[in-house]
């Protein structure tokens, strides 16, 4: 049996988007600049995606900026977004729980003269709301916070935090880096009051490669990419008509039916963390998202157990799949202030419409027979 | 600059008698391999030398980079080569070779000409006064020092005109068969590529084990050590690597033996390994990358247990005196570094204890082996008959 429980690192395409890419990559391939009928046809796509994605995100078409992924829309967002308020200050604020997409590119930017603050999350790994108020200040430009951790599934309370924020300063950019949220939650960047907010085509059965930034109108940014003036000039470069095209179907094809799909997945979730923490010194370290379980499997190393698991057919990821070949502890997991034997031994396993109650009980049945084979075997 | 063809100098070999002709041979041979895929070349040994001719357009740096990773190649000399040898021609082309390679030209040469075509109406002193007037008359900043000249300008007239002067250092060291089969013990870690780049600069052709150990061990981890052997491969020739699950034996010791004392016993019994495989595969010896004192298992005193595990073959252990920089040196040199220093776990550190034994009696061992003695010939022998074989080039 293969089982992929890992779809918070990625997710298979739905049919219908690899149909409509592969139609685009075979027929109509044309530069959506060009000014003939290839072109014209090309830009068609582009712009049925963008009614497609600002539908869900009930926002404008002109709010949205595809980019090629979730790295690059926060950091279009990071960056841009201090470059062009650096006069009205250099201080940014963001959590101790982000994506190294956002803290690696808040690292380049304390490089360039900008100044960090960090505000701790609490054991369930939610935003410390009194930590972030003190925080902010007269010359705080940006405050960058994510809506679903991608280790833990927990869900930050996104339109508080932007309150607190623009009470203090509405001139303050408020960014969400919304990739574990979007597909999964509903939500619309407007209604939660903030300024940019990234999402990834990948994780939500569209292509890797897609992924935008919703810039709210008249917002103040400056592009990371300069060339030939596509996209309103805010992103040069060709776009890349079939993942765009493939991302805007997959968003749709996501929120349609969408309560019953999440109601689905949590089930799965649910079913799971019961079932496996009734096991000997297992336990659940996850939040709210519907599809993100975060298991603890005390005695074992994560990456031991990721590769038993593996040996039955069963893909999870230790740590989130982007930085778990870096053999160093997650820092999401230190910041819930786990403790240390927990740290090592914990895995993430994230769910899909397409998986079943069958592997959910599957994979309980494959972790019953491998705890006692492998907590035998521990460091002394 | 267009050369045509490259001298290649080499040392050692000059001096192995009888034998120099094989071990020209097999260098040549190397060197045609890794030109193959560059473009149309030949390899000629004459005049007690070897030349390399290219007959059709390559990419310089691609060809000297190939030839540098030649075992037994001391040095590269790019060749011109003139066709027609009257002197004008000659002199014209040495002035634009000297105008072409050294943008200062303010420094020492003597010239150094050979006329091996003895009908050619200048004799090599008379050549050798010529074109160093030329030169000098061309270019003023130029001195002549024949004692200690820093630039060593070499006119070689034959059917054709040779003209040549900078050495490019090759690697060195002995052609890669010239001297026996080596079974080269890979973890993945900086030290055992180095070690098998080393014995393999001496002439030994070489094959490798890893011990792959998954769960504990990832996919990747092995990939690495496949990685690793295609980078060393690149000097040795192709290494046929063998890779043997070693989870079930290294669970027995962990069930068997004092903790503090797996590492020692685990190694003893890698060797062991790695000997079968050596004698099943003519190899003469077994190759390690250990440096002493460099972990615990690494001490005098644990090697010299570890080493009477390998009872019928040597263990040669290059890296033995050398400083964890100076392997980190010599590993960045190769090009292995970069790969080495990926963050996967081998199955050294997997159960390594918090404290192992840094001076281990060799009795005490025996003693702590004795417990698997009737539990652990089986997984032995499974792991053996079980092996996977990937030939790394």
């Amino acid at each position: 049996m293969e089982v992929y429980f890992d779809n918070a690192a990625t997710t298979k395409v739905y049919p219908e988007v690899k149909e409509l890419m592969i139609k685009i990559l075979e027929e109509d391939y044309g530069n959506p600049s060009s000014l003939h009928m290839k072109g014209v046809e090309a830009e068609k796509y582009i712009k049925e995606a963008t009614a497609r994605i600002a539908t869900e995100l009930k926002c404008q078409e002109k709010e949205i900026v595809f980019t090629s992924g979730g790295t690059e829309a926060n950091n279009f967002a990071l960056i841009g977004g201090a470059m062009a308020h650096r006069r009205a200050g250099k201080h940014i604020i963001t959590t101790n729980i982000e994506h190294a997409s956002v803290s690696a590119t808040l690292e380049f930017l304390v490089k360039e003269g900008y100044e960090v603050s960090y505000v701790g999350v609490d054991e369930k790994g939610i935003v410390n709301l009194e930590e972030l108020r003190t925080a902010l200040r007269e010359d705080t430009i940006l405050v960058s916070v994510m809506y679903v951790n991608n280790e833990i599934g927990s869900i930050q309370p996104i339109e508080e935090i932007t309150k607190i924020v623009k009470s203090n300063n509405p001139q303050t950019l408020m960014h969400v880096d919304a990739v574990q949220a979007f597909g999964k939650l509903r939500f619309s960047p407007k209604r939660l009051g903030v300024d940019l907010l990234s999402i990834s085509g990948h994780k939500i059965h569209g292509p890797k490669g897609s992924g935008a930034l919703y810039i709210k109108d008249k917002t103040l940014i400056r592009p990371t990419m300069y060339g030939g003036g596509q996209q309103k000039s805010m992103r040069s470069g060709t776009e890349n008509v079939p993942a765009i095209a493939g991302m805007g179907l997959a968003t749709e094809l996501m929120y349609k039916n969408h309560d019953n799909k999440m109601e689905y997945i949590r089930n799965l979730k649910n079913t799971f963390i019961d079932k496996v923490t009734k096991l000997e010194n297992v336990y659940d370290n996850s939040g709210e998202a519907p599809h993100i379980a975060s298991i603890t499997f005390v005695g074992i190393r994560s990456e031991v157990m990721l590769h038993a698991l593996e040996d039955k057919g069963i893909y999870v990821s230790s740590g989130s799949a982007c930085s778990s070949n870096k053999a160093n502890i997650s820092g999401v997991l230190k910041a819930i202030n786990l403790p240390k034997e927990r740290l090592e031994s914990t895995l993430r396993f994230s769910f899909c419409e397409t998986n079943t109650i069958e592997e959910i009980e599957y994979t309980v049945k494959c972790i019953e027979e491998i705890l006692p084979v492998f907590r035998r075997y521990i460091r002394k | 600059m267009n050369y045509k063809m490259f001298l290649i100098k080499y040392a050692e070999i000059g001096t192995k008698g009888k034998n120099r002709y094989v071990f020209e041979e097999i260098m040549c041979k190397r060197m045609r391999a890794l030109l193959k895929k560059l473009g149309s070349f030949e390899v000629r040994r004459e005049y007690g030398r070897i030349f390399v001719e290219a007959l059709s357009d390559y990419d310089y740096d691609d060809v000297l980079s190939a030839l540098q990773k030649v075992f037994g190649v001391v040095g590269i000399c790019p060749v011109v080569v003139v066709e027609d040898t009257s002197f004008e021609k000659i002199s014209d082309a040495v002035v634009e070779y000297v105008d072409n390679e050294f943008l200062n030209k303010n420094f020492t040469f003597k010239s150094h000409a050979k006329r091996v075509n003895k009908s050619y109406p200048m004799s090599s002193m008379e050549l050798n006064c010529e074109i160093g007037a030329v030169l000098l008359d061309k270019f003023p900043e130029m001195k002549v020092d024949v004692h200690n000249p820093e630039v060593m300008i070499n006119v070689e007239v034959r059917d054709v005109a040779y003209i040549y002067s900078k050495t490019i250092p090759g690697p060195g060291g002995l052609p890669v068969g010239t001297n026996g089969k080596g079974m080269t013990l890979l973890s993945g870690g900086i030290d055992s590529p180095v070690a098998a780049y080393m014995i393999a600069k001496r002439g030994v052709e070489l094959e490798a084990v890893y011990f792959h150990a998954p769960p504990y061990t990832s996919e990747r981890a092995k990939q690495k050590v496949v990685d690793l052997a295609k980078l060393v491969a690149q000097y040795s020739g192709p290494i046929k690597l063998h890779i043997i699950n070693f989870t079930d034996v290294q669970l027995a010791i962990y069930d068997n033996c004092p903790h503090d004392e797996l590492t020692i016993i685990m190694k003893r019994v890698f060797y062991k390994m790695a000997q079968d495989l050596a004698l099943a595969n003519d190899c003469q010896c077994i190759i390690t990358g250990e440096s002493i004192g460099q972990v615990s298992s690494q001490t005098v005193q644990s090697l010299s247990v570890i080493d009477l595990a390998a009872d019928k073959l040597p263990v040669m252990r290059p890296c033995i005196g050398m400083d964890k920089q100076e392997i980190i040196d010599l590993s960045e040199k190769i090009g292995t570094y970069e790969t080495s220093i990926q963050p996967y776990e081998d199955c050294c550190t997997t159960f390594v204890a918090k404290h192992p034994v840094t001076r281990p009696k060799l009795d005490k061992i025996l003693e702590s082996e004795q417990a698997l003695v009737g539990k652990i010939e089986e997984l032995y022998e499974k792991a053996m008959n079980d092996i996977e074989v990937v030939i790394c080039r």
